[in-house]
């Protein structure tokens, strides 16, 4: 047994463990903190597996941002626990052996169908140059050649978060004197010129009376 | 004795059965629910690693990198939902949300 079948077993003992407590947890923070136990066990699994750019952002987009996000919403929110933990260990048998079945039919299948695949079978370019090959590299000459279009989707996928998560949590403040957009742009040109019929001609006499100290009064202020 | 494909496989395996029970535990807190989500896209993401590298093949690791970036999105979305119904109804209960039920 080398080392890294050593390291293997200690991160997935530990990541297993981490999950068990995920889900087992009375307190939705520690089941938070837990969780980021988990990928940070996952992240060194794929490093043992040379996939060291996604363990990286794994790291930093899951622990960084995710559970940063997730650890915000559990403390924000004011959780009954009691009440959520309603009909935990009711529903422990069922859960339990839906489990194991799952378990059990995917390690008999995946271990029976890739037993062979022992060794890692690398393209043979990759081992010529082994000091020099770089994991992020290869990802970044795939992701920005063959992988354009989808990951232009990707941005799109994010940019549609981004709004729709600030779009869900935004409230207006009450005492802001915005203007709705929408109703700048269903505004009709009735609503906001009205058309008056003047006689061309008056009898102006009593008006003019009326007018001409303000006229003067303007003159005054403007001199 | 060295570790094979089938070591990986099998914590994936194990991991995403763990996750199905947290969600049948669970059934109550949608917080957890959220988490359960997370540790089984990340089983599946083991397998995606644990195969690119037993293969040979770089292509696993792109499918990772976009499944990476579809659940950052969800979980920023399903959290601002949340957040929504918390407000709305003050309890994160499943078995509360029946408005639509007819």
């Amino acid at each position: 047994m080398d080392v890294k079948a050593g390291l293997f077993y200690v991160f997935s003992a530990l990541l297993l463990f981490a999950a068990f407590r995920v889900i087992t947890a009375r307190n939705p923070v520690h089941a938070a903190l837990y969780l980021v136990l988990a990928f940070f066990q996952a992240a060194m699994i794929w490093m043992l597996l040379k996939a060291e750019f996604l363990a990286i952002a794994l790291v930093l987009v899951y622990v960084g941002a995710v559970m940063v996000l997730f650890l915000f919403v559990v403390m924000m929110l004011d959780i009954n626990i009691d009440s959520v933990r309603q009909g935990f260990w009711r529903h422990f048998p069922l859960a339990g052996s839906i489990g194991a079945l799952v378990a059990l039919e995917m390690a008999a299948v995946l271990m029976g169908g890739f037993r062979p695949i022992g060794e890692p079978k690398n393209s043979g370019s990759l081992e010529t140059m082994a000091g020099q090959f770089s994991n992020t590299r290869e990802l970044g000459k795939l992701l920005y050649s063959e992988y354009v279009f989808p990951v232009q989707i990707a941005a799109v996928i994010l940019l549609v978060a981004i709004i729709a998560a600030i779009a869900l949590t935004l409230r207006g403040r009450k005492d802001s004197k915005h203007i709705g957009a929408n109703e700048q742009i269903r505004v009709k040109a009735g609503d906001r010129l009205t058309m008056v019929k003047v006689a061309a001609t008056q009898p102006a006499q009593p008006r003019v009376e009326a007018a001409t100290p303000v006229a003067t009064a303007e003159v005054e202020k403007k001199a | 004795m060295t570790l094979t494909l089938g070591h990986f496989l099998s914590l994936g395996a194990m991991l995403f059965a763990l996750s199905v029970i947290g969600i049948f535990l669970n059934r109550k807190n949608l917080i957890i629910l959220l988490m359960a989500i997370e540790l089984m896209l990340l089983a599946v993401n083991m397998n995606f690693v644990a195969f690119s590298y037993y293969l040979g093949d770089m292509h696993g690791q792109i499918f990772v990198f976009f499944i990476l970036t579809v659940a950052a999105a969800e979980s920023a979305i399903g959290l601002a939902i949340l957040v929504q119904l918390f407000r709305n109804k003050s309890s994160i209960n499943v078995d509360e949300l029946n408005t639509l039920k007819g």
